[in-house]
């Protein structure tokens, strides 16, 4: 039983992983960070994308704030956030926003504000929409390590 | 040209003109002398005579009779002057009276002058009064008065009422004194003889009678009056040539009048056929010349615009072919990334349970992409190559570990298919040398994959040697050998690894022999070509992959290195590929400096040979002492001084088994077969050793079975052996491949020890050796040897600094180089990264991100670079301290970045950096970058 359950488990997070692939929202280097996940932190990959999205959602509000700003003339400063932004999301292969955030840099580098405004939206929203299928497939590893727990130890 | 023409045409006016005034004149003058005699005549035998011989019958008669004398006179008649005393017995006698020229009974006058002669052609006017007609009368009293022919002025004649003259001569009665006075003339005056000039008809029948008739008009004018000329022939207004007439004077005979003719031309100068030809012809020849010279500018201009054109199409089809080739490698990149997603997913999927059909599945699907990425890493290559954006490496490395690698892949491969692979590296070649392993191992790799895949029997034998004053004789025998295919005997065995033919024969046995030993005779002297060696910054080395496979068709021999052209089209269908493999490889020896060429006979062989140049590798650089540590995998050097005996029938088999031998230290002697070998032994026993003692006795299969006394012979060994206290020496079969019988044979034969299977690497048979020997301790990782224990064996134990400003960057840098078993701490920006470097520290690598606020990854690493140079100079000054660590202190700073492309190398280098890592660290990449640095130290120090 517990077996069968984790086996679904399983099969969910592969799909959800591989769907995430297809769609072109992460790329192989999610798998390389799945990689180094290792006995002593093994919540490795979970850790990281949190930082990720606890610093997103900082550098988010700040692109907002700036683009919101009347007299908007911080283009240099949005670039710098970009760049931070398109690090981190290199890092943990997120993919599309990385995309995003290349569309937005070359935006912001046209100092075209409408521009911005756009490409902010759309990394807003490829932000939510990471965000809440990384939490499901975390969710699902949980649930396997879970269900796993009990009877093996963790694969890979 | 022209006014040559008009003077000649003057001239020819003038003399036309003068030629029928001329004439004129002297008709004229002809007449006249004519009517004079008729005076003379009338004169003579009408008032001479008495009575009159002449009557009017007389007259008419004569005249008629005579008028071809007078041509010019319509007629003449005669004229008797009355005076008005003497009209009445004049009217009497001739029985009519006198009448005006109207034809009327003439008025009262002092006298009259009534025809009484006359021509029959102007027999109206008998009985006229001439000095009834104005004209006449004048013409009549100044005849008279003269005594001479004169003329009236021009007027209509009457018969005709052609413009005429009239000429009158004064007929006298008596002989005059010889100079009468004007009264004694008058006096005597008996009557006038008169005659009409039809001028007009005159001039045309003398015309007419002249060429050029028609070409020219003339005109007759009396000038007597000189303001108002007088026409006698001629219209006034007739068109003609105004601009050109000539004047010619007439002397008719009457001094008191005077006569003129004027002639021009009937037409305009007509300009002359030769001026109008010429000027035409001129005209057609600047034209034509015109049109040439506009035709040839038009060309120009056309050429030229072609030109441009072409030009512009060029610049844009050689930025299609990079567009092309960028989109390649974009779009191969981007097919890289899912199918990296793809085999990742695959190989999570098979990690799960699959029953043994779904296993199979998914193993075939990952072989496939497997394949695949292959193929698209191939063409990303050659896309790259052709973008111009792959760039070579220099870093150093070991040549010949990569060359047993490259091996090791195929040896699987090879020992299935029951060939022989093997290497050969002459000693010449630097241990070291500097340039793209990965490239050269790439070429390689290629190059044997082909050799293997084409290859059913025989050998496969890559060599190197340095590429040194190539010997004449050896590339005229490869001629020969080359265009005299007829070469080729049946029955012979060659001297080549296997024994089979190969296409180039210049790596047979001979000149093979050639080159180890004028190698071995050179070592001698190899301190002082060292020397020299070393001068030159750079080695070329020549690497040939001999193999005696199927050979490349002749035909299909000039495009071999086009890609996706296989030698026919079933050969894609027999053997696989894509056939762009060659392409890639000429393109990077291409890149290397070097040449590829091949020498392939079908069904023979074929020989790859391509030469390289590799940079010298500096001794300093890399850690004294311990170039044989620096080598990826690191031989064992626990067999230092060991002595062997290599048993091989084939020279250069032997000759490959001993070179990979000598790597590892040992001493070792050939044998030709297993009896030298035994005697060799005896004989060394019976002087107890002190030469050779073999440690190790290797016998290649093929000459231990084709030794028909194999077994017995080795017996010998062991007799000879069991003999003595000395320790036995070891037997190692050698074997391409063997049967599990042919095993049990060896093992009874003797070969208890081991078999080593081929293709030999010196690590193989080091790793054969110490088991063998007993002398293995086994090193951990040894034997496998892929790059995440490398990059571990690397990292393990080092302390690691990670600079950066992200944290999730930080956290997977730290995570990643974590996994390779280095202690890694983290800073989150310059300031913090300068203050945990202050020296002394402990730290063996900083891995530095490039764009950080504040104080960027360039200004950070000048700073430490900084810091370390004052600390290098005041440890110089007071070399106590830096006794712990290397003699100065410089930490090797990587820099991470995202942009790769924008990422210059060189201003990373600038700045004091050593490397760079691209920033999801790939293992390889990140391998790479490290290895420059820790590859010195030894592993097993940590």
């Amino acid at each position: 039983m517990m077996g069968l359950v984790a086996d679904r488990l399983r099969a969910d997070a592969n799909r959800l992983l591989a769907f995430l692939f297809n769609q072109g929202i992460l790329d192989e280097q999610f798998l390389q960070l799945q990689q180094l996940r290792d006995e002593s932190s093994p919540n490795f990959v979970s850790e990281v994308v949190n930082i990720h999205f606890h610093e997103s959602e900082k550098l988010l509000r700040n692109l907002r704030s700036l683009l919101m700003d009347r007299e908007f003339s911080g283009y240099n400063k949005m670039g710098i956030h970009l760049n931070q932004f398109m690090g981190s999301s290199s890092s943990i292969g997120a993919k599309r926003i990385r995309n995003a955030c290349f569309a937005f840099r070359a935006a912001s580098e046209q100092n075209s504000r409408a521009g911005c405004l756009r490409a902010l939206e759309l990394l807003e929203h490829d932000y939510c929409f990471l965000k809440n299928k990384l939490h499901e497939l975390f969710q699902i590893q949980q649930q396997r390590v879970l269900a796993a727990g009990a009877r093996y130890p963790m694969q890979n | 040209m022209d006014a040559d023409n008009k003077v000649r045409r003057k001239e020819v006016l003038s003399s036309m003109c003068e030629q029928r005034a001329r004439m004129l004149q002297d008709q004229f003058s002809v007449s006249v002398n004519h009517v004079h005699a008729l005076a003379i005549l009338v004169s003579t035998f009408h008032y001479d005579k008495d009575p009159s011989a002449i009557d009017q019958d007389t007259f008419a008669e004569y005249t008629a009779r005579t008028a071809f004398e007078r041509p010019l006179l319509s007629g003449v008649a005669y004229a008797e002057r009355v005076k008005h005393s003497e009209r009445e017995k004049f009217e009497r006698q001739h029985d009519w009276t006198i009448k005006t020229m109207k034809r009327e009974p003439s008025p009262i006058r002092d006298e009259y002058a009534p025809v009484i002669f006359s021509q029959e052609t102007v027999s109206y006017i008998e009985s006229l009064d001439m000095m009834s007609g104005e004209e006449d009368r004048e013409n009549i009293l100044r005849a008279r008065a003269t005594g001479k022919a004169v003329l009236t002025s021009p007027f209509r004649l009457l018969g005709s009422h052609h413009l005429g003259v009239v000429l009158t001569f004064p007929v006298y009665k008596s002989k005059l004194p010889s100079k009468p006075t004007v009264e004694e003339r008058i006096e005597a005056t008996a009557g006038y003889l008169g005659g009409a000039f039809d001028v007009e008809s005159l001039v045309e029948y003398l015309l007419g009678q002249l060429a050029g008739n028609q070409a020219i008009l003339v005109n007759v004018y009396d000038i007597t009056n000189s303001s108002d000329h007088l026409i006698m022939y001629g219209h006034q207004n007739q068109d003609g040539d105004l601009a050109l007439l000539h004047e010619s004077q007439l002397d008719f005979g009457d001094p008191f009048r005077k006569h003129q003719m004027i002639c021009r031309y009937h037409q305009k100068a007509t300009t002359s056929w030769t001026a109008l030809t010429t000027a035409f012809l001129f005209f057609v020849i600047c034209l034509l010349v015109g049109y040439i010279l506009y035709g040839a500018a038009i060309h120009i201009v056309k050429v030229e615009d072609d030109f441009h054109e072409m030009q512009e199409l060029m610049v844009r089809a050689e930025a299609a072919d990079v567009a092309k080739s960028q989109f390649l490698a974009t779009v191969s990149h981007e097919i890289r990334t899912p199918m990296n997603g793809i085999l990742g997913m695959l190989a999570l999927l098979l990690d799960t349970d699959l029953s043994s059909t779904q296993r199979d599945y998914a193993q075939t699907a990952q072989v496939c992409g497997k394949a695949l990425i292959t193929l698209i890493n191939e063409v990303l290559d050659r896309a790259k190559i052709e973008a111009g954006k792959l760039e070579l490496e220099t870093v150093p490395f070991d040549l010949r570990s990569i060359l047993d690698d490259v091996l090791s892949l195929f040896s699987e491969k090879s020992r299935n298919k029951g060939l022989e692979l093997a290497v050969f590296v002459s000693d010449k070649v630097p241990e070291m040398v500097m340039g793209d392993p990965g490239r050269f191992r790439q070429i390689i790799t290629n190059l044997v994959g082909n050799s293997v895949k084409f290859t059913e029997r025989g050998h496969i034998f890559v060599e190197v040697h340095v590429a040194e004053n190539p010997k004449p004789i050896d590339d005229a025998k490869a001629e020969t050998c080359l265009n005299g295919g007829a070469l080729i005997s049946g029955g012979r065995r060659f001297n080549t690894l296997s024994g089979y033919e190969a296409a180039d024969e210049r790596n047979s046995w001979d000149s093979f022999q050639h080159l180890v030993t004028a190698k071995a005779l050179q070592d001698d002297a190899s301190v002082k070509m060292e020397v020299a060696d070393e001068a030159s910054q750079s080695v070329t080395l020549m690497v040939s992959v001999e193999d005696t496979g199927i050979g490349i068709p002749l035909i299909a021999q000039h495009r071999v290195f086009t890609p996706f052209m296989q030698a026919d089209s079933s050969t894609s269908r027999n053997y696989g590929g894509t056939g762009i493999g060659l392409s890639i490889t000429k393109c990077l020896v291409e890149l290397m400096g070097g040449h590829i060429s091949f020498i392939s006979r079908p069904q023979v062989g074929s020989t790859f040979s391509f030469t390289t140049v590799f940079g010298r590798c500096e001794k300093a650089s890399l850690g004294v002492g311990d170039t044989k540590k620096s080598n990826a995998e690191d031989l064992p050097s626990g067999f230092r001084g060991l002595k062997a005996i290599v048993v091989d029938g084939k020279p250069v088999r032997a000759a490959v088994t001993r070179y990979h031998l000598k790597r590892l230290g040992i001493l070792v002697e050939v044998a030709n077969n297993v009896k030298i070998a035994a005697s060799a032994c005896g004989k060394n026993d019976s002087s107890c050793g002190s030469k050779i003692q073999p440690d190790i006795v290797l016998v290649e299969k093929d000459s231990w079975l084709s030794g028909e006394d194999g077994s017995m012979n080795l017996r010998m060994f062991d007799w000879k052996h069991n003999g003595h206290m000395f320790k036995l020496p070891k037997l190692i079969l050698l074997a391409t491949n063997i049967t599990n019988a042919e095993l049990e044979k060896a093992k009874a034969a003797g070969f208890a020890d081991t078999t080593i299977m081929k293709p030999l690497r010196a690590s193989m048979v080091a790793a054969c050796l110490q088991q063998v020997l007993g002398t293995g301790k086994r090193q951990p990782g040894n034997g496998m040897l892929n790059g995440s224990s490398v990059l571990g064996g690397l990292l393990c134990g080092k302390k690691i600094l990670v600079v950066d400003d992200n944290m999730v960057n930080r956290r997977v840098a730290a995570g990643a180089l974590k996994k390779f078993g280095a202690a890694v701490e983290c800073a989150e920006s310059g300031k913090a990264a300068l203050k945990l470097l202050q020296l002394p520290h402990s730290f063996d690598a900083c891995f530095m991100d490039i764009q950080m606020p504040e104080m960027d990854g360039f200004e950070a690493t000048r700073r430490i670079r900084m810091m370390e140079t004052r600390a290098n100079e005041q440890m110089n000054g007071d070399t106590d301290q830096g006794s712990v660590r290397k003699d100065e202190w410089h930490l090797p700073i990587l820099a991470m970045t995202a942009d790769v492309i924008h990422a210059t190398y060189d201003e990373c280098l600038k700045c004091g950096m050593d490397g760079y890592v691209s920033k999801p660290f790939e293992e390889e990449n990140l391998y790479q970058a490290v290895a420059k640095f820790f590859k010195t130290k030894p592993v097993s120090d940590s």
